[in-house]
């Protein structure tokens, strides 16, 4: 018990003197983290895109080849960056780079490098979710598409992408909480982010245990926050599990809301009338291979 | 020159050395429903996939109007948006609601504004009986009101022809009366209709002419009354008396 009351106390002490320097240090992490999960997203939407788009026996070779190399850049790219530790791509790329261009060509800011190298890291992550969250869409929901004359841009844009981006919006959480987590590697490019502060501060008091309590609460105090926020975002994006009747004259039955119990996860306990519907098991299904996978962050 | 709005001629189609359709060649006219039967695995499908070219024959020509729509002559997506295609499992847009559903193409494909759009969409909803329903999504209602959706999403592209997939056949059972009464709605109204189907009654009721397919080939068509009651291939007659025994 008095160790414990000696370690509120010690937190207290560091918070009186550093509670600045932590929060900012929590800004930068928070920063980093959403403004790279966001470029990644994107990166990850354009290369899943553009590893999908298929070949029609009518095409020339030239947009064959075109596809093909296409993919090949994009495997690389992908298997480059997820197959490497991320501080280890900082240094190449923070320090690299001017070390190849003899100084032509150098980071200004180390905020720009940090972003470039955690998005690019994202990114490859995504496309790998992007490309299995469109691969996972029933190909029917192309056919219906194509078959009213949509093209492969309004199929893409009007019905796959909002479903596979639905399906992969647990992924698209994972990464942003790994980012909280992992762009504390971006120390080796003197970065100062959340962890940075820490070892700065014990590095002058010593205090390592505190510390690393402030910074165990911290981040898991941001990390909840996004799971939650996740969670709300998923909930609004299923819309409504109940519909409303549009009553278009007298002789319609009675208006009224039905509700449908298609909510929950697939291994909530059921009625058999109303297990998990194909769309749902398809989305756990994806989500467990990739957590068995290639999931990012087991270090 | 035929009067025909779809002209198949000679069409034949493989997967790799799979030869899954043979010298097919069969004519649609305006206003008629023609009715394709033949057990699982002959073909029909396929056949429909190519006529509205969501498969490449491997030779042969599919016309429209006389025209041919094979070999890049006519824009996919513009004759598609002509031939409308309701499929055995549906394919309704997940993520939309069922008005959505039949407002996209709409407005996508064919540019017109959203009321236009809306407007007409909610004239088929109203024929096919789901007026109510056009904030549901597709996973809140039953298979016989998806395929109800369906059916008024092809309608709302105002095609010239309706090709149906085994439209009735995921569905359970009491709910295939409900899309046959539709689509006997329609053909009575003068619907332009190509239908692959396993309901002999209807095939019979409708049709100007059935077709039967097996393995590939078209053994015989002609008008129902004389290709059910008097087949005059052997194949024909063994397929008939299979399915009346069920
Ligand atoms: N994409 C495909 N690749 C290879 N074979 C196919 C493909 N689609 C259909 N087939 C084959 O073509 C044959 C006819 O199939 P289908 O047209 O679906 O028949 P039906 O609709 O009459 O049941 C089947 O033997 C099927 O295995
Ligand atoms: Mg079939």
């Amino acid at each position: 018990m008095d160790s414990f009351s000696a370690l509120i106390t010690d937190i207290g002490d560091l918070l009186a003197v550093y509670w600045k320097t932590y929060l900012t240090g929590m800004g930068s992490t928070l920063l980093l983290a959403v403004v790279a999960t966001a470029i990644g997203c994107v990166i990850g939407l354009i290369c899943g895109i553009l590893n999908t788009i298929p070949y029609a026996p009518g095409d020339t070779s030239a947009k064959k080849f075109f596809l093909k190399l296409v993919r090949a850049v994009i495997r690389i790219y992908v298997e480059v960056f997820r197959g490497t530790p991320m501080v280890l791509q900082a240094v190449f790329i923070y320090y690299g780079v001017p070390y190849v261009t003899n100084n032509a060509m150098r980071f200004d800011s180390v905020w720009a490098a940090a972003i470039l190298i955690v998005s690019i890291n994202t990114g490859a992550y995504m496309a790998e979710s992007v490309r299995g969250g469109i691969i996972s869409i029933d190909p029917g929901q192309t056919e219906g598409a194509k078959a009213i004359g949509m093209n492969h841009f309004q199929t893409m844009t009007s019905v796959i992408l909002p479903q596979a981006i639905r399906n992969i919006m647990p992924q698209i959480g994972n990464n942003f909480i790994i980012n909280v987590k992992d762009t504390s590697v971006m120390f080796i490019i003197t970065f100062t982010e959340f962890f940075a502060v820490h070892r700065n501060i014990v590095g002058l008091n010593y205090m390592y245990f505190p510390s690393a309590t402030i910074e165990m609460i911290g981040y898991l105090a941001v990390t909840l926050t996004a799971s939650f926020l996740l969670r709300w975002v998923e909930r609004r994006m299923d819309g409504k599990s109940s519909y409303e009747l549009v009553q278009t004259d007298n002789l319609t039955m009675a208006a009224g809301t039905y509700s449908h119990p298609d909510r929950g996860t697939p291994f909530d306990e059921r009625s058999g009338e109303f297990g998990a519907t194909g769309e749902e098991r398809k989305r756990i299904k994806l989500g467990l291979k990739n957590r068995n996978g290639s999931a990012r962050g087991e270090r | 020159m035929s009067d025909a709005i779809l002209e198949v001629r000679h069409l034949s189609k493989s997967f790799g050395k799979n030869e899954v359709l043979r010298d097919i060649d069969f004519d649609v006219h305006p206003g008629d429903v023609t009715s394709i039967i033949g057990a699982s695995g002959s073909g029909k499908s396929t056949l429909l996939r190519c006529i509205n070219l969501l498969e490449t024959p491997t030779s042969g020509d599919v016309l429209f109007h006389g025209e041919s729509v094979i070999g890049g002559k006519v824009n996919p997506n513009k004759y598609r948006a002509k031939v409308g295609m309701v499929f055995q499992s549906f394919n309704l847009f997940d993520n939309m609601s069922v008005l959505k559903n039949c407002v996209v193409g709409q407005m996508k494909v064919l540019k017109r504004s959203k009321e236009e759009a809306e407007a007409n969409a909610m004239k088929y909803l109203e024929r096919v009986g789901m007026a109510p329903y056009i904030k549901a999504k597709p996973r809140q209602i039953s298979g016989g009101m998806k395929q109800r959706v369906a059916i008024a999403r092809a309608l709302a592209m105002d095609p010239e022809i309706l090709l149906f997939d085994e439209p009735t056949s995921a569905l359970d059972p009491e709910m295939v009366g409900e899309v046959l009464q539709v689509m006997r709605g329609l053909a009575a109204d003068g619907m332009t209709m190509l239908v692959v189907t396993h309901e002999m009654a209807f095939a019979r009721d409708v049709s100007a002419n059935v077709v039967f397919m097996k393995d590939g080939v078209i053994w015989e068509q002609g008008e129902p009354a004389r290709l059910f009651s008097a087949p005059e291939r052997q194949e024909t007659r063994d397929f008939l008396a299979r399915f009346m025994e069920r």
